[in-house]
C-alpha cells in the first residue's frame, strides 16, 4: 500500500485563473523520504493542502494510508501530520498545553512520555511551560513540528520546516526526523534549501507551474545530466573556452562532465593546446544544478 | 475487526470532541475577567442607574418593581451578548492568526466542530447569566418563580446565538465585519426587544414591530421563568426560539459541511 497516492489531481481555485495544479500523479511508499521540490508558486503547498483536506481537488483523488482525503477524511487526517510553512499559533497556551490539546483533536489522550520525547528532541523541554506569545519564531517554528508529530501520525509532511530557521535547529530538526523514518514514518518535505533535500531525501518530485517535470531517486537526478563539475584557473582563459568550457570569474573555467573518469582526457586536451593549468577544483553533483537544469528546459 | 475499527475511530472523535470542547471553555475561562467578571459588572451597572431612576416612576406588572422587571431583560442580554461573542471571536481569531489550521487538519468532524463550539458558548452564556442574577438578586429581591422556564430559554438562547456567532465568525473575514454583525443586527435587536421596557408600554405599531424581533420572546419568555407572567405566552416564545434555533443551526451546519471561508 503507498503511504500516499495522488491520482491525476487537478486544482483550479477559481475559473479565471490558471491551474494550481494539471494533472498531478505521485506515488510515496510506505517509508519513503520524499523531496517535494519546485520554485514559489509551483504548487506543492496546494498539493499538500489536497493530501491534508484543507483544499478539495477540481479533479482526481488522493488518500493517505489508503484513505480517500475526502471519503475517508477522518482515517485520512488521523495518518496525517503536516507541519505548515506559515508561523501560526495559538497565543492562549503554553507549549506543552499546546501539545496536549494536539494530541486530543486526533483522540489520543495521557501521552505525556511521547510529548516530553518531542519536547526533548526538539529542544523545547525548558519552554515546555511558556506561553506561545514568549517564544522567539524558531522556538514557535519548532512547536510547529512538535504540534504536527503529538498524535505519531504514520506519515509526516513537512511545508519548507526549516525557512528562517538556524543552523542548530535544522540539525537537531533532521535528526529527528530521519530517526522517524528510520523508525518507518513516510516523511515528504518541501524545501527551498535543495542541499537539504539531496541529503535527506531518497526520491525527490519537482513540480513547475502546478505539473511534475521529474520523478526519480534522487541518485538518478543526480546523474541524470552532466553532472560533475571541472573548474580549473587558467593562465588564457579564453583559450579554454574553444574546447567547451565556461567562463566563471576571475580565470576560473567550468566544464561539465558526465563522469570523473573524464577529467584526465579534458586535462590532456589542455596540456596539448598548451593552457596551463593554475588551479583546479572538482566539484561533485549538486542537486540545485540538476534543479535549474529541469526548471529551464520544462 | 471493522467493528472493532468503528469503535476506536468513534472513541478518538469523542475525544477530539471533547479536546475541543475543553480548548474552547479554557480559552475564556484564561481571561474570565474580561469573558465572565466585565458582563456582569455591566449589567450591574445598568441595574444601578435604571434602578435608582426609574424604581419609583415605572411599573410594569402588579407588585414587580421596575429594577426586578429589569433583572431578567439583563440577564438575557448578558447571556445572549456573551454567547455570540464566545463563538464569533474565537472562529475569527483563529481564522485571522491563523491557527484555526490545527482544527481543519485533524481528523474532527464538522459535526463536533458545531457541537464544541456552541456548547462552550452555551456554558459562557450560563456562567454570565448566573453572575448576573447572583448581583441581581440581592439588589432587587426577584425570585425565581418557574426555574424549569427560566433553564430552558437561557439553554435556547444562549444555543442560538452561538450558532450565530459561528455564521459571523466563519463569514467575517476582518474584526470590522465582525462588528457591523454587533452593531447592525445584535445591539438593535437587543434594544429593541424589551430590555429595558414592556411591550405594553409602546404605541401599537411598535408593539407590532417588536413581535418580528426573535428577542423579545426569549427575553419576555425567561421573564415569564421569573414572574410567572409575560407580554405573550411562554409557550409562543418557546416556539419562536426553537425555530430561530433551528434556522440559525441549519446555517452554521451547512457552512461547516461545505467548509464555506475556511477549506478551498
Amino acid at each position: 500500500m503507498s503511504a500516499i497516492s495522488v491520482r491525476q489531481v487537478s486544482k483550479r481555485y477559481d475559473p479565471q485563473s490558471t491551474d494550481a495544479l494539471r494533472d498531478v500523479s505521485l506515488e510515496i511508499a510506505e517509508g519513503e523520504f520524499f523531496g517535494l521540490l519546485g520554485p514559489n508558486g509551483a504548487g506543492k503547498t496546494t498539493l499538500i493542502s489536497v493530501l491534508a483536506g484543507l483544499t478539495r481537488p477540481s479533479a482526481g483523488s488522493a488518500s493517505v494510508m489508503g484513505y480517500d482525503v475526502v471519503r475517508d477524511y477522518r482515517q485520512a487526517r488521523l495518518s496525517l501530520g503536516v507541519v505548515p510553512q506559515e508561523l501560526v499559533f495559538d497565543p492562549f497556551f503554553t507549549v506543552r498545553e499546546l501539545l496536549r490539546i494536539q494530541a486530543g483533536y486526533y483522540g489520543v489522550r495521557n501521552n505525556e512520555d511521547w510529548i516530553d520525547e518531542i519536547l526533548t528532541r526538539l529542544g523545547l523541554a525548558d519552554k515546555a511551560n511558556a506561553n506561545m506569545r514568549a517564544l522567539s519564531g524558531g522556538m514557535k517554528r519548532r512547536v510547529l513540528v512538535a504540534q504536527a508529530l503529538a498524535h505519531r501520525p504514520p506519515v509526516i509532511i513537512l511545508d519548507e520546516p526549516t525557512a528562517g530557521v538556524d543552523v542548530e535547529l535544522r540539525q537537531g530538526l533532521w535528526e529527528f526526523i530521519g530517526h522517524l523514518n528510520q523508525r518507518g514514518h513516510t516523511i515528504v518535505l518541501t524545501t527551498h534549501y535543495l542541499e537539504e533535500a539531496q541529503a535527506l531525501c531518497g526520491r525527490i518530485a519537482m513540480l513547475k507551474q502546478g505539473q511534475i517535470v521529474a520523478l526519480d531517486t534522487t541518485h538518478n537526478l543526480l546523474h541524470r545530466f552532466a553532472s560533475h563539475c571541472l573548474r580549473v584557473r587558467l593562465e588564457r582563459p579564453e583559450a579554454a573556452l574553444a574546447l567547451g568550457g565556461e567562463a566563471g570569474a576571475d580565470g576560473w573555467v567550468e566544464f561539465a562532465l558526465e563522469h570523473c573518469a573524464d577529467v584526465e582526457p579534458l586535462l590532456a586536451r589542455l596540456r596539448a593546446h598548451d593552457v596551463p593549468v593554475q588551479d583546479i577544483e572538482l566539484g561533485a553533483p549538486e542537486l540545485e544544478h540538476v534543479f535549474r537544469e529541469i526548471m529551464h528546459r520544462a | 475487526m471493522p467493528e472493532l475499527h468503528s469503535r476506536l475511530l468513534s472513541s478518538s472523535a469523542w475525544i477530539g470532541f471533547r479536546t475541543l470542547f475543553g480548548k474552547e471553555v479554557m480559552r475564556f475561562w484564561k481571561v474570565g475577567v474580561q469573558t465572565v467578571g466585565a458582563p456582569v459588572l455591566s449589567a450591574l451597572l445598568y441595574l444601578l442607574i435604571f434602578a435608582q431612576v426609574l424604581d419609583r416612576r415605572v411599573t410594569v406588572y402588579d407588585a414587580v418593581t421596575y429594577s426586578q422587571f429589569l433583572a431578567p431583560g439583563l440577564i438575557m442580554m448578558s447571556v445572549l451578548q456573551n454567547a455570540f461573542a464566545n463563538t464569533s471571536s474565537s472562529l475569527i481569531q483563529s481564522k485571522i492568526t491563523g491557527n484555526i489550521i490545527f482544527i481543519l487538519l485533524s481528523p474532527i468532524s464538522w459535526q463536533s466542530m458545531f457541537a464544541a463550539y456552541t456548547l462552550a458558548a452555551i456554558l459562557r452564556g450560563l456562567l454570565v447569566g448566573v453572575g448576573v442574577l447572583l448581583v441581581a438578586a440581592p439588589l432587587t429581591h426577584v425570585g425565581v418563580a418557574a426555574p424549569l422556564w427560566v433553564l430552558v430559554f437561557a439553554l435556547l438562547a444562549s444555543a442560538l446565538m452561538g450558532a450565530l456567532g459561528i455564521i459571523a465568525g466563519i463569514w467575517s473575514d476582518k474584526f470590522d465585519q465582525l462588528a457591523l454583525f454587533q452593531n447592525f443586527l445584535i445591539m438593535p435587536l437587543t434594544m429593541l426587544s424589551g430590555v429595558f421596557y414592556s411591550l405594553h408600554m409602546l404605541p401599537p405599531f411598535w408593539q407590532q414591530v417588536s413581535h418580528f424581533n426573535p428577542f423579545f420572546y426569549m427575553i419576555d419568555g425567561l421573564r415569564y421563568g421569573f414572574f410567572g407572567q409575560s407580554d405573550v405566552s411562554p409557550w409562543l416564545s418557546l416556539g419562536v426560539t426553537a425555530a430561530c434555533l433551528v434556522l440559525v443551526t441549519a446555517i452554521a451546519l451547512r457552512m461547516l459541511a461545505s467548509g464555506y471561508k475556511l477549506r478551498t
